[in-house]
């Protein structure tokens, strides 16, 4: 399809042209300003794409880009969470705008991740490996087909990064699709995992 | 398997966590109220303080005031949501972003433009009005406040992604507010004078439906271009 994306006076992504197939995930090990994070955004629909187009299941995604939006999930450098809520209330207000969400499936999926915080504790007290925690337990709730992850182990500990490691891999065998952009790379069960180091690859 | 949710409901959510947030942390919408009261106050001190002057200059002061204070509250519209990542999450929800951003507007209209509108006859009183021009005066702060609050989210949306946007923001929309206040101003001088204050008041919902049904569909356009 070949993408080509400028910010401001920079072409950031040069011609690139990349598939994900149900059930993979692609790990972006690029270096530093290679962009990755313009690739994501610009994959979800938050950066203008120069020309190409980002295909969903076939179809062009901005022709129905609301329909596009409800099978997707992206996680970026800004978890979106409010530190004057507690961590249950940023999932119910998050999730709940996507889809209908009880207090049971918030505390299971928070107790999933290993968020071991008193319940009444605000987010902005939580330590950030626990905020991504919580940030990882909404995208588990958020039930997409297609993640796009942008350093999802930042600031995680080892426990952490093999927690990310393990919901990306259920997600993953349940047929769903992510693009990562990593430092470290995740340990992906192999069969399903690609590594790229450089956008060259894609031109 | 799971269901999505309706617009509706995602609008209610939006209300309810942004009272919540404002319910944890009342400093940032008292904040506007009391710059609206004190500023009025101002008034009466600085000027000749006979009553019929007073009167005359209440309409002005009033809406200078609730002008200003609107546009100091608008700092508060979209930058945290902003910063944090909440608007983008907002544009990626499937849902309309205009919807939930008139949501958000909603809400920041319960916050600000509401406490302003029930101060103004208290300032008006303080600045000579008679107590028979209360109801004209709350009516027309009431519409004006939220045909402020539409305008602003235009211009909060512009000056998202700028650093230091609050004078830009006020250069923005201080202009767009000329007819608010042209005719809030004069709707509350007619009822200072005891005439009935129909006609600019029909003028004043007129923007204020304007504003309504086009304001939410230029700020999802600006905010999508701060986002970038």
């Amino acid at each position: 399809m070949g993408l080509h994306l400028w910010r401001g006076e920079r072409h950031v992504l040069n011609g690139l042209s990349l598939r994900l197939g149900a059930g993979e995930a692609l790990q972006l090990l690029w270096p530093n300003g290679a962009g990755k994070t313009s690739l994501l955004r610009g994959v979800a629909g938050l950066l203008p794409i120069e020309s190409g187009t980002v295909r969903w299941k076939g179809a062009d995604t901005s022709t129905d880009y609301a329909a596009y939006c409800s099978d997707l999930a992206y996680l970026g450098h800004d978890l979106a969470l409010k530190g004057d809520l507690t961590a249950a209330e940023n999932l119910r207000y998050s999730v709940g705008l996507r889809r209908q969400i009880d207090a049971a499936a918030i505390s299971g999926a928070l107790q999933a991740v290993g968020l071991t915080a008193p319940h009444d504790e605000l987010v902005r007290r939580l330590s950030a490996g626990q905020q991504r925690r919580v940030a990882l337990a909404r995208l588990a709730l958020w039930d997409a087909q297609l993640w796009l992850l942008d350093e999802p182990a930042a600031n995680l500990d080892a426990a952490g990064q093999a927690q990310v490691a393990e919901a990306i891999a259920a997600h993953l065998s349940r047929g769903g699709s992510a693009l990562i952009s990593t430092h470290q790379g995740l340990p992906l069960p192999a069969a399903f995992n690609r590594l790229s180091h450089s956008p060259q690859e894609f031109a | 398997m799971s269901r999505p949710a309706s617009s509706l409901r995602a609008a209610s959510l939006i209300l309810q966590r942004d009272l919540t947030l404002a319910f944890r942390r009342p400093g940032e919408w008292l904040q506007p109220v009391a710059f609206f009261l004190i500023v009025t106050m101002l008034f009466p001190l600085a000027l000749d303080p006979e009553l019929s002057r007073l009167r005359a200059l209440a309409p002005g002061a009033l809406w200078v005031a609730a002008l200003l204070s609107s546009v100091l509250a608008l700092e508060f519209l979209f930058r945290e949501d902003g910063r944090d990542g909440t608007l983008e999450q907002f544009a990626l929800s499937g849902q309309s972003f205009a919807w939930l951003l008139l949501a958000k507007t909603a809400s920041h209209w319960l916050l600000t433009g509401l406490p302003l509108a029930i101060a103004a006859p208290l300032a008006a009183v303080g600045l000579g009005a008679p107590a028979s021009a209360i109801p004209g005066i709350l009516v027309a702060l009431l519409l004006g406040s939220v045909s402020l609050s539409l305008l602003g989210a235009i211009g909060a949306g512009l000056t998202l992604g700028i650093r230091r946007g609050g004078a830009l923001l006020s250069l923005l929309v201080l202009p767009l507010a000329i007819p608010t206040l042209v005719f809030g101003a004069r709707a509350t001088a007619m009822a200072i004078q005891g005439e009935p204050a129909a006609a600019p008041l029909y003028l004043l919902a007129a923007l204020t439906v304007f504003g309504i049904t086009l304001a939410p569909l230029a700020a999802a356009a600006a905010v999508r271009i701060s986002l970038e």
